[in-house]
């Protein structure tokens, strides 16, 4: 009994020396002021690494999930014979939810992993510790870059994947199914309001955008430096990131729709 | 010897995740020579050259690089420190998202403002001196492991330091590569004025290029003193170590209990 109360201290400071070193890991990386000349070129390579090779998996999954959504939209909403209103169900369900909650999830197993796998594989053949012993910070030299282009291109990356995924809602909706376009655009533009849906979906968006590079580089930096230490950390980030976007997901949207 | 010694480690104590790895370490290691630092794996070599290098803060006791006392050095100051240190890691260490001219040019680049002409010129330079100036446009991907070592040790260079670190250089490189490495050592000592620090477990190699030598063993200075002098060590576990004896005063057996009755013969066992 007493063994157990105090496995489960140890744990419980394990959890929270653990959140103390991401934070002061947090703090080593946007610490200090990047030159533009090295670090401009750094966040270049990254955003196209992490933003521009996740595209596709973006765009192909917003096209699917439009497509479902308006399909199983029409479904539910024809019963009432409201399936002119399904330009606006998509659109919202789209900006304020489906958009940055599942480009956060795709982004975490398509770019976070891939950040967790290559700062741990830097760390495990020294190339971290030489950087430091060549006088460059790894952390800004190698950490920042990434974690800046994580959080820059989520938020795009999120925007990417409802809009594509409107015209695949609309692509069912209006082509297939039939709902007069005239009904489906003009609803969407006049229930979806800019700053009630978009930019709290935007705001979203950001949140999990830094999180999930946050957690990725983390992972990467802290891991043992070992190839099961590099598997168990890239694991980890993937399922951290997905329960802190569903998390944080909830809490956003009760702060956000939450004032009834 | 006491005033030209260019690292100085007094008493130092260090443990690692519970477990003492240095346990009082004294050492000196004088400006301009090659000093060799041998041990048996595990005993904490590496950890000596990242303690020396300001990667890891001993728990007590004393270490200092050219007058500086480096774990209590502020970031930027050690970061101006290291500078002045070259270290060749075991693996080489190169960045592989790089090609051979761009790793040696990257701490120029990092730390000088040098217009590219003459960066090409240093970096050609280094590549030159280890005879490896047609590689340049290979990735480290394609050099063999000995290359590789003397790619990182141009990139060591490239700042022209003064104390450089090898981390078992030899380690698992065939007679040639390390007769090469063995040269290169002993001719950057001479050329450059170097104080090089080479930790290593190959006892021929090492001695026949150091000025000095210590051997740790137990988080201790078990000998130390010229080739020579350690050739004719009085210490038992000294000569083990020199010669490769399997079995001596560091016993063949780890600690293992009794063995008849691990292997179930012998009256007690059930
Ligand atoms: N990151 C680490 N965490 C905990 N223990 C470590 C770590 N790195 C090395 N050690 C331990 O420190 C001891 C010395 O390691 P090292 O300096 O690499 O030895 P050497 O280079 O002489 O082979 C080893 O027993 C090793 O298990
Ligand atoms: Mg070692």
């Amino acid at each position: 009994m007493m063994d157990r109360i105090a496995g489960l201290g140890r744990l419980g400071l394990a959890i929270i020396a653990s959140f103390g070193r991401s934070g002061q890991f947090l703090f080593g990386v946007l610490a200090g002021v990047p030159r533009p000349a090295t670090g401009f070129p750094l966040l270049v390579k990254q955003l196209y690494a992490v933003g521009v090779l996740s595209l596709a998996i973006v765009v192909v999954s917003g096209l699917f999930i439009g497509m479902v959504l308006g399909l199983q939209g029409y479904t539910i909403l024809s019963d009432y014979g409201s399936e002119s209103a399904i330009g606006q169900m998509i659109a919202l369900t789209l900006v304020r939810e489906l958009g940055p909650v599942v480009t956060a999830l795709l982004f975490a197993g398509r770019a976070g992993s891939a950040l967790t796998a290559e700062i741990g594989l830097m760390k495990a053949t020294e190339q971290l510790s030489s950087m430091e012993m060549m006088g460059v910070d790894p952390l800004r030299r190698v950490v920042a870059p990434r974690l800046w282009a994580g959080f820059l291109a989520m938020p795009v990356l999120a925007m990417i994947f409802s809009v594509v995924g409107i015209y695949g809602g609309m692509l069912v909706g209006v082509e297939w199914l039939g709902v007069f376009e005239g009904s489906f655009w003009g609803n969407m533009q006049s229930s979806v309001d800019f700053v009630d849906d978009v930019l709290n979906g935007f705001i979203k968006s950001v949140v999990f955008g830094f999180v999930c590079a946050w957690i990725a580089v983390y992972q990467g930096y802290d891991c043992v430096p070992t190839s099961a230490g590099i598997s168990s950390a890239t694991t980890k980030t993937v399922v951290y990131s997905s329960l802190a976007v569903l998390g944080l997901d909830f809490v956003l949207t009760a702060v956000m729709f939450g004032d009834f | 010897m006491e005033s030209s010694a260019y690292i100085r480690l007094r008493d130092v104590v260090f443990s690692r995740s519970g477990r003492r790895i240095f346990d009082g370490i004294s050492l000196d290691i004088p400006k301009g020579k090659v000093t060799a630092i041998m041990g048996p794996s595990g005993t904490g070599k590496t950890t000596l050259l990242r303690l020396i290098g300001g990667q890891l803060r001993p728990d007590s006791g004393q270490v200092s690089v050219a007058g500086h006392d480096v774990p209590r050095l502020k970031r930027k100051a050690l970061y101006q420190l290291r500078e002045k240190m070259g270290m060749l890691f075991q693996s080489g260490a190169l960045f592989t998202d790089l090609s051979v001219y761009e790793n040696v040019a990257f701490p120029l680049r990092a730390h000088t403002s040098l217009p590219e002409d003459m960066i090409r010129d240093i970096v050609l330079m280094k590549l030159e001196a280890v005879g490896l100036r047609g590689a340049r446009k290979l990735m480290p991907s394609e050099l063999s492991g000995g290359m590789t070592r003397r790619v990182a040790l141009a990139r060591s260079i490239a700042l022209d330091p003064e104390l450089i670190m090898y981390d078992e250089p030899f380690a698992g490189q065939d007679p040639i590569a390390m007769g090469v490495l063995v040269k290169l050592i002993r001719d950057l000592n001479s050329s450059m004025g170097l104080t090089s620090v080479l930790v290593s477990h190959d006892v021929p190699e090492s001695l026949s290029i150091c000025h000095y030598a210590c051997i740790i063993a137990d988080g201790k200075v078990i000998g130390e003193g010229t080739p020579e002098e350690l050739r004719a060590h009085p210490s038992e576990r000294v000569q083990q170590f020199l010669e490769g004896k399997p079995d001596g005063p560091v016993p063949f057996h780890y600690p293992s209990g009794d063995a008849a009755a691990d292997f179930g013969v012998g009256g007690l066992s059930s």
